[in-house]
């Protein structure tokens, strides 16, 4: 459902995502891992259409982005990094205009915000300003945003960043269960999170895939069978460390 | 859920809606409200000699328009694009299944209708100076399409400005500039300077790109479709610009 083909992205001199290649099929659940600034938000930003490709490209059900944007972006629901928000706005009324660009409308919109309410446990928030809110039920409102018109594609950028650790059980259970009839990819630096919600896990540094394989697989390939150190072996870290060239 | 079968203006629409509705629940509109009507009744009777006159009409205010609403209608628009960058609202705007033009449009209408509501509020103006004369209200309402095309210019304007720069305060201080040289290339003291030493064809010609020379046709109660066109040209190329500055931004 989702498929990308040497994907590249340069903000002028600089190569953001260099020539990526993956799938993700109906029912998986991809994990992207990787350094900060690796290029994993810039893939994201590619495929939900908010930044067009340098090369390569990017297709959902078969249909590309820059060919088919309006249509390409109406199956896919999209969690961005920071969780962005109409923050003057209630609770209600971000989930009502989320629901009316997706064209739902009178009884249809009733019923979705009311389903992604209970899913998103905004009840008890739903008259408030999303100033006011936390940053877990902010995280929240705009997550129920990306799921009000029920996708068929999730990109969810750091969908547990903030958040304590009840909600981001809360969150990994939803989107391991969601993600029995979606294609979902979601980003984190997690490692646990990995193992308990994806089915398979790529790993990004600077602009590259350097790993592709399911938790279990690329545990293997690291000595100790622990996917921090098969992590920290692919990737190299900001940090100059001591007797290194 | 696919957008086939969805009618085009129903994307601005929703857009368009959301975004008055924020107008109204902001306190600075109701500041903006209040402070525009406090100088307008300022500028039709006080300042703008209205008793001295002794005639009834609105002249004095629809002259002192476009420099009210230089500084007013910057301050409406500045915000537009560039809260959206800062909120990080952009990126879910232009991922959800609407074209650029819709978001832009839909912004762009919905704080123009602000602006004409902010007109229409002057109204007990008119209703005074009909109380104390007998003006002509052809004229009067010829004046306020005036007003409302060049709020509209000045607005597209700062929406083109606002998508340049997250910061407001450039986005104003761009939007006053420009606006002043539309009014400048027109200004009588200025154009009369320019005589000197420039053909009255070339004075003339630059005089055509100024809102003043097109915004007084308007006051005088003539609706001239070249006036009009004016107005809605320079619309049209700023917010087709804001288009260009905003996909740039994203090109990289």
């Amino acid at each position: 459902m989702i498929k990308v083909e040497n994907l590249s992205k340069s903000f002028g001199a600089k190569r953001a995502v260099d020539d990526i290649s993956f799938e993700v099929g109906k029912g998986e659940v991809l994990g992207f891992l990787g350094p900060n600034g690796a290029g994993k938000s810039t893939t994201m930003r590619v495929i939900t259409g908010f930044f067009p490709p340098s090369g390569g490209k990017a297709s959902i059900c078969g249909l590309d982005i820059l060919e088919n944007p309006i249509e390409v972006k109406s199956r896919i629901g999209y969690l961005p990094e920071a969780a962005p928000s109409y923050t003057e706005m209630r609770v209600l009324s971000f989930l009502n205009f989320a629901a009316e660009m997706r064209g739902l409308r009178g009884d249809q919109r009733r019923q979705a915000v009311r389903r992604v309410v209970d899913l998103c446990h905004l009840d008890g928030v739903l008259g408030q300003a999303i100033d006011t809110l936390s940053k877990g039920f902010r995280h929240r409102t705009c997550l129920a945003q990306a799921l009000i018109h029920d996708p068929e594609v999730l990109i969810l950028d750091e969908p547990t960043d903030g958040l304590d650790p009840n909600q981001k059980h809360e969150v990994r259970s939803l989107i391991r269960s969601m993600g029995e009839n979606k294609a979902i990819i979601f980003s984190t630096h997690i490692l646990e999170e990995v193992e308990a919600a994806c089915t398979r896990a790529i790993i990004i540094d600077r602009g590259r895939i350097v790993a592709n394989g399911t938790p279990a697989e690329l545990k293997a390939r690291s000595s100790s069978g622990s996917l921090e150190d098969f992590f920290r072996s692919v990737t190299r870290s900001d940090v100059v460390q001591e007797g290194t060239a | 859920m696919s957008w086939r079968g969805m009618p085009r203006w129903y994307a601005v629409k929703v857009i368009g809606k959301r975004e008055l509705a924020a107008y109204f629940e902001s306190p600075i509109a109701y500041v903006f409200l209040v402070i525009f009507l406090l100088l307008a009744g300022f500028f039709t009777f006080t300042f703008g000699g209205f008793f001295e006159r002794g005639e009834a009409s609105l002249a004095s205010l629809f002259s002192w328009m476009p420099w009210l609403f230089l500084f007013l209608v910057p301050a409406v628009g500045m915000r537009l694009w560039s809260e959206e960058r800062r909120l990080g609202t952009i990126e879910l705007l232009l991922t959800m299944p609407v074209a650029t033009w819709q978001a832009i449009f839909g912004k762009f209408l919905a704080s123009w209708a602000f602006l004409v509501i902010a007109l229409a509020l002057t109204f007990p103006i008119v209703i005074t100076v009909n109380w104390l004369g007998d003006p002509d209200n052809g004229v009067i309402a010829s004046g306020y399409v005036g007003a409302a095309l060049l709020a509209g210019a000045y607005l597209a304007i700062a929406c083109m400005t606002s998508a340049l720069t997250r910061n407001q305060v450039i986005a104003f201080i761009l939007a006053v500039v420009l606006c002043l040289v539309l009014i400048l290339a027109g200004f009588s003291p200025l154009t009369d300077l320019f005589a000197r030493w420039a053909s009255p064809a070339l004075v003339e010609f630059v005089s055509k790109f100024s809102v003043l020379t097109h915004y007084d046709g308007f006051q005088k109660g003539v609706l001239d479709s070249r006036d009009l066109l004016y107005f809605l040209s320079v619309m049209a190329f700023s917010l087709f610009a804001t288009g260009v500055i905003l996909r740039n931004h994203r090109a990289g």
